[in-house]
């Protein structure tokens, strides 16, 4: 058993050393962000401060570029989940032969880097909305969203496109006999059940747009987002405002996948208590004797 | 300019209607049964099917690379030339990459092709150390941590996968500067006299790349190794394999889509990083994407630019062809 302790001891080391190099990074820009000395810095902490919280409340910039990437996040989101869904639900009508083609072009956006997907899409719209007078189009806001679609739709169809594989063709195809039409079917069968995926792919969505900045760099032309600041920010100077905004972020990340986790909990509850409900029905039909019958 | 556009914008669009009446002939011959597309969805689901998917394929994804492709071999010309006698296909963007000039090739261009090159090689070993990084956690999480430990373990590791790249490679400027916690601790020890200027010599950056995308490594081992039956890594241990066998000959055959999808992400995010080179990067500092930005926002010259994010973009599918031809798979395996 020599061997096995000594296996366990090395694989501790490793998890520890993993998580150290995964984690202290973030946790000493976070101790930074309490520290009251100008330059970024851990030890030795002189005082804790919260001013550079202040700080990066009063910056103009900063809190401009935020309001702009909640809008895009928004934006992305509502243009990106239904774009997914079509994506999905075409990936299982379109004949097999034409299925390679057609997952090659609308995953591409994933596997290509986000500056390309960020000139490219510029290159083309400037074009584009010159030649058809449609100017107005060519605005960092409008590319930033376009751009950032093209990879977060491929996100949101992969995520819908699990769940819809589990359906089972034939409840479309019941509520049909019963006289349902084809809209009907689609928002009170199709929907309804891939309501979890759809959730997960906005969450995703947003985060993914939020966060971006490779492809919004490009796209965002003379406008500027929360990470187009920063990157600015960062590059003149290390200053511990930018920690402060990185504890803010893992604060509100964190807390979002706590709401997720707990929502998605509970709505696994939910359909194992109705599953629950359902076979306890079932198995009082079956039984020959129904319940009101045996209560009397 | 207006004369390539309406080729990158006919030519697509062409194909697609092709292929329609190419399927409507089938259909009629008999070739194809079962409802057709507005028959099986409905008038409006159909339209909103088609509408979404024909944006996004078209004006989001295809028309807009075909676009940079087209820009690429044109000259750089002030807008009133646009479409003039002047507005031919040239070469000379991509002739600038390898020599530096538009219209000589006396000399190479070595800053730029040496950037490219080095860009390529790092991320490829990033790639690599990334993989050897996690491997062996993405098992333990996959097929032996108990399911207390694994609900903790994937929440460490979901926290940091959703702070901004930006960020990460600043944590990196916090820890490593030369006034930085690391050095503090090495002078402070007695084993330093003077700080070591890790962002001077680029250890700075690899080491903020290949922290960046270790997640984009992990998650798609773990997905992969746990849908591994774990009676056949018991079989094989019964069988009297030696733990490397087991690893070599069981467990990563069966992971095959999830490294290669892992490596293909790591790759590509690294080798198209920009937030990382500008962080972290000294003022000597080769990478290839702040090349690209520059064409754009400092040499404002757009088509040379293009083509350099082409060249880019070259680079990153013969690499992923390279990895599915290596691993065997198709790229259906690999994008989930």
């Amino acid at each position: 058993m020599r061997e096995g302790i000594v296996q366990r001891f090395s694989f501790a080391v490793y998890l520890g050393l993993f998580f150290l190099y995964l984690l202290g990074p973030l946790a000493v820009m976070a101790v930074s962000a309490f520290n009251t000395p100008d330059y970024p810095q851990v030890w030795p902490f002189e005082g804790f401060t919260l001013d550079w919280f202040g700080k990066l409340l009063s910056d103009g910039d900063m809190m401009y570029g935020l309001r702009t990437s909640l809008w895009i996040g928004v934006l992305v989101v509502l243009v990106s989940v239904p774009i997914g869904l079509a994506g999905a639900i075409v990936m299982t009508q379109i004949p097999v032969r034409a299925r390679a083609t057609y997952y090659l072009v609308v995953v591409s956006p994933v596997l290509t880097p986000g500056v390309i997907i960020g000139i490219s899409t510029v290159v083309f719209w400037r074009e584009f909305t010159t030649l058809t007078g449609m100017k107005f189009m060519y605005d960092g806001i409008v590319m930033t969203v376009l751009g950032q679609a093209s990879f977060i739709s491929a996100y949101c169809m992969l995520i819908i496109l699990a769940r819809l594989q589990r359906f089972d063709r034939s409840q479309e195809e019941a509520a049909l006999d019963l006289g349902a039409s084809y809209p009907q079917v689609f928002l009170h069968v199709l929907l309804p059940f891939l309501k979890p995926a759809l959730f997960s792919a906005a969450v995703l969505a947003f985060l993914s747009s939020f966060e971006n900045y490779n492809t919004t760099t490009f796209s965002i032309l003379a406008d500027k987002t929360l990470t187009t600041v920063l990157a600015g920010r960062v590059r003149q100077g290390t200053t511990p405002a930018i920690s402060a905004l990185a504890v803010f972020i893992v604060a509100v990340t964190v807390a979002g996948a706590l709401v997720y986790e707990v929502m998605k909990r509970r709505e696994d509850g939910r359909i194992r208590r109705r599953q629950q409900v359902a076979a306890k029905a079932e198995e009082a039909e079956f039984s020959g004797t129904p319940e009101p019958a045996a209560a009397e | 300019m207006s004369g390539g556009l309406t080729l990158v914008v006919a030519l697509p669009l062409l194909a697609a209607l092709i292929l329609i009446l190419l399927s409507r002939l089938e259909r009629r011959k008999g070739a194809i049964a079962g409802p057709g597309f507005f028959q099986r969805n409905g008038v409006a689901v159909g339209l909103y099917l088609a509408v979404a998917v024909g944006f996004w394929a078209f004006f989001i994804i295809v028309l807009p690379q075909l676009a940079m492709v087209d820009l690429s071999f044109r000259p750089k010309l002030p807008p009133s030339q646009m479409g003039g006698p002047k507005d031919i296909f040239t070469l000379e963007n991509y002739r600038y990459f390898l020599f530096g000039s538009t219209t000589s090739t006396a000399n190479w261009n070595w800053l730029h092709i040496k950037a490219f090159f080095l860009s390529i090689g790092v991320s490829i070993l990033i790639t690599l150390l990334n993989l050897a990084i996690c491997y062996p956690l993405a098992f333990h999480m996959a097929q032996s941590a108990p399911v207390a430990r694994l609900r903790v373990l994937l929440l460490l590791l979901i926290i940091p996968y959703w702070v901004n790249e930006i960020l990460r490679a600043f944590a990196f400027r916090v820890l490593l500067s030369s006034g930085g916690v690391v050095n503090k601790l090495l002078m402070g020890g007695g084993l330093l006299d003077a700080p070591i200027d890790f962002l001077g010599n680029d250890v700075g950056l690899y080491m903020g790349l290949s922290y960046a995308y270790l997640l984009m490594m992990i998650f798609p081992l773990y997905n992969a190794i746990e849908s591994l039956d774990r009676n056949q890594i018991e079989a094989a241990r019964d069988l009297g394999a030696p733990w490397w066998h087991i690893h070599a000959f069981v467990v990563m055959p069966h992971a095959k889509p999830g490294i290669a999808s892992g490596c293909t992400l790591v790759f590509m995010l690294s080798a198209g990083a920009l937030a990382a080179p500008l962080v972290l990067g000294g003022p000597r500092t080769l990478w290839f994407t702040p090349i690209v930005y520059d064409r754009f926002y400092q040499a404002f010259n757009w088509p040379q630019g293009a083509a350099y994010a082409l060249i880019l973009l070259f680079a990153c599918i013969v690499f992923v062809l390279a990895v599915l031809r290596m691993f065997r798979l198709s790229l259906g395996e690999i994008a989930r």
